[in-house]
């Protein structure tokens, strides 16, 4: 393993499988009554939430505190970067006060990168602009695992906004490497142009690509971004690419459905179809808990040399 | 590289038998006992104690597995994250007795660390311990209810327990460090 998860190419298929594998006892601890354990004792886990994120920052969070770690979170409203602190004397701060890993969130992409710089601890990408999320592909592939039980050929359509997502592209990288079959579906405007290069497949019809698949991913439509008009409306975006009632319909039986939240029901997803039983979107976010403890785990609980006797 | 056997099958099955018979007696049947095998070797030993317990006495005993990974006291002094098993109890231990099977009694701490898990299970009423070997050098205050087998070792010799359903063959080993 890296000493940084700043992207999926940072690791190999072998690095995949032990995450997912050392998230699993995660799973364990999370039934326990007490779902907590000392691994992480003394170790602080600075949260640099430079974009709002409810969800990954909790997760994040909790996952470090099953982990018996010390979590600070620094989020950028009424803080010094509110003042105008730049990410170095952010980093330089947080390095000072002896951050053993820096879980950052933030809007330009490539700033995890930036910040290894300037860290002696491990740097966690939580979402970098529109470059990687590679947590939420890290426990999309746990819940793909845990419910197909396999990778190889799998068939699975990423649906959406895919230009602007993080978290297609983490996980189309994530899927590939794994040797999933991934095929990118959305309107012309919203799939990148090098997606070929990626090794996935690329479709503009879903209502062609939905009986083929055993794993239906949507992404959220991302508002905030069509001022831009990369689609002609919400309204028409919805009827075109929707995942609605009738939709599910073309499925294969057992194919699931999942969603890295928020949901905007009735738009990429009808609200009736979010609650079926093969959607997965809760179970997603408990597996996102055990994939973080296990890479907190993995990235910290080693450290320097030297072999200390068993028994 | 010197390696000398020190249990070969025979003789492991005949301790596991006479452990079990310990463990009966000690704790005057199989009522509200439960064993509890630490990973990698000692959940197959506590396996193996259960069918014995059952032979013995006509009663099944819950058998769990304990991986103490997330415990131990040396996190972070490693290269690598230390490797990772499965932990299994999926009855409850509260107010049972708890014993902990492990293939090789040596420092104490790995105990250290498989009682501090467990409690986080619950409440036993008591925890005792049976292993396969005690090779001395302890280095915490703990000993063993139930031991197979003795064995003074020198502290840069390694004990090595090979069990038929991990390794393909009973046996138990000393050797000398590489």
């Amino acid at each position: 393993m890296n000493k940084h998860l700043l992207s999926i190419n940072d690791v190999s298929a072998e690095d995949i499988v032990r995450i997912l594998d050392v998230a699993e006892s995660f799973r364990e601890v999370g039934t326990r009554v007490i779902k907590k354990v000392p691994a992480l004792r003394g170790r602080t886990v600075v949260n640099l939430f430079y974009e709002n994120s409810t969800r990954t920052r909790i997760s994040f969070e909790l996952a470090a505190k099953r982990l018996s770690a010390d979590v600070i979170n620094f989020t950028t409203s009424g803080t010094s970067v509110a003042k105008g602190e730049s990410l170095k004397d952010t980093a330089l701060t947080l390095q000072a006060m002896g951050a053993d890993a820096i879980v950052i969130r933030h809007s330009s992409s490539g700033s995890p990168y930036t910040l290894t710089r300037w860290v002696r601890g491990s740097v966690l990408n939580a979402g970098d602009g529109t470059h990687e999320h590679p947590t939420q592909a890290l426990l999309d592939l746990y819940t793909i695992r845990e419910k197909l039980g396999r990778f190889e050929g799998l068939r699975v359509a990423i649906c959406g906004d895919v230009l602007h997502s993080r978290v297609a592209r983490s996980l189309s990288f994530a899927l590939v490497k794994m040797g999933a079959d991934v095929t990118l579906v959305g309107p012309p405007t919203l799939i990148p142009p090098d997606a070929p290069a990626w090794g996935v497949h690329v479709s503009f019809d879903i209502d062609e690509v939905l009986p083929k698949i055993d794993v239906c991913y949507l992404l959220r439509v991302q508002r905030e971004r069509q001022r831009q008009q990369y689609v002609p409306s919400v309204r028409e975006y919805a009827r075109l690419f929707g995942l609605t009632r009738e939709r599910v319909g073309l499925l294969p039986e057992g194919a699931l459905i999942m969603h890295p939240g928020p949901m905007n029901r009735g738009v990429e997803i009808d609200s009736d179809v979010a609650d079926l039983p093969q959607a997965v979107m809760e179970e997603q976010v408990t597996n996102g808990i055990a994939i973080r403890m296990s890479l907190l785990y993995l990235l910290l609980g080693g450290g320097s040399e030297g072999a200390v006797a068993d028994g | 590289m010197g390696s000398v056997r020190l249990l070969d099958g025979a003789e492991i099955r005949r301790a596991v038998t006479r452990i079990a018979h310990e463990i009966l007696e000690r704790n005057k049947g199989a009522q509200s006992l439960v064993l509890v095998g630490i990973a990698a070797r000692g959940d197959d030993l506590a396996r193996r104690l259960a069918e014995e317990i059952e032979r013995i006495e006509g009663a099944r005993v819950p058998v769990g597995a304990l991986d103490i990974t997330f415990y131990r006291d040396d996190i972070g002094m490693r290269a690598e994250a230390p490797e990772v098993h499965e932990t299994r109890i999926d009855f409850d231990i509260n107010g049972k007795t708890v014993v902990l099977v492990d293939d090789v009694l040596f420092s104490g701490r790995t105990i250290r660390a498989a009682m501090d898990a467990l409690v986080d299970f619950g409440r036993p009423a008591a925890i005792q311990l049976a292993v396969l070997v005690d090779r001395g050098h302890r280095e915490l205050p703990i000993r063993a209810d139930f031991v197979g087998k003795n064995a003074p070792t020198r502290k840069d010799e390694d004990v090595r327990v090979a069990l038929i359903e991990t390794d393909g063959e009973d046996a138990v080993y000393v050797e000398e460090r590489p």
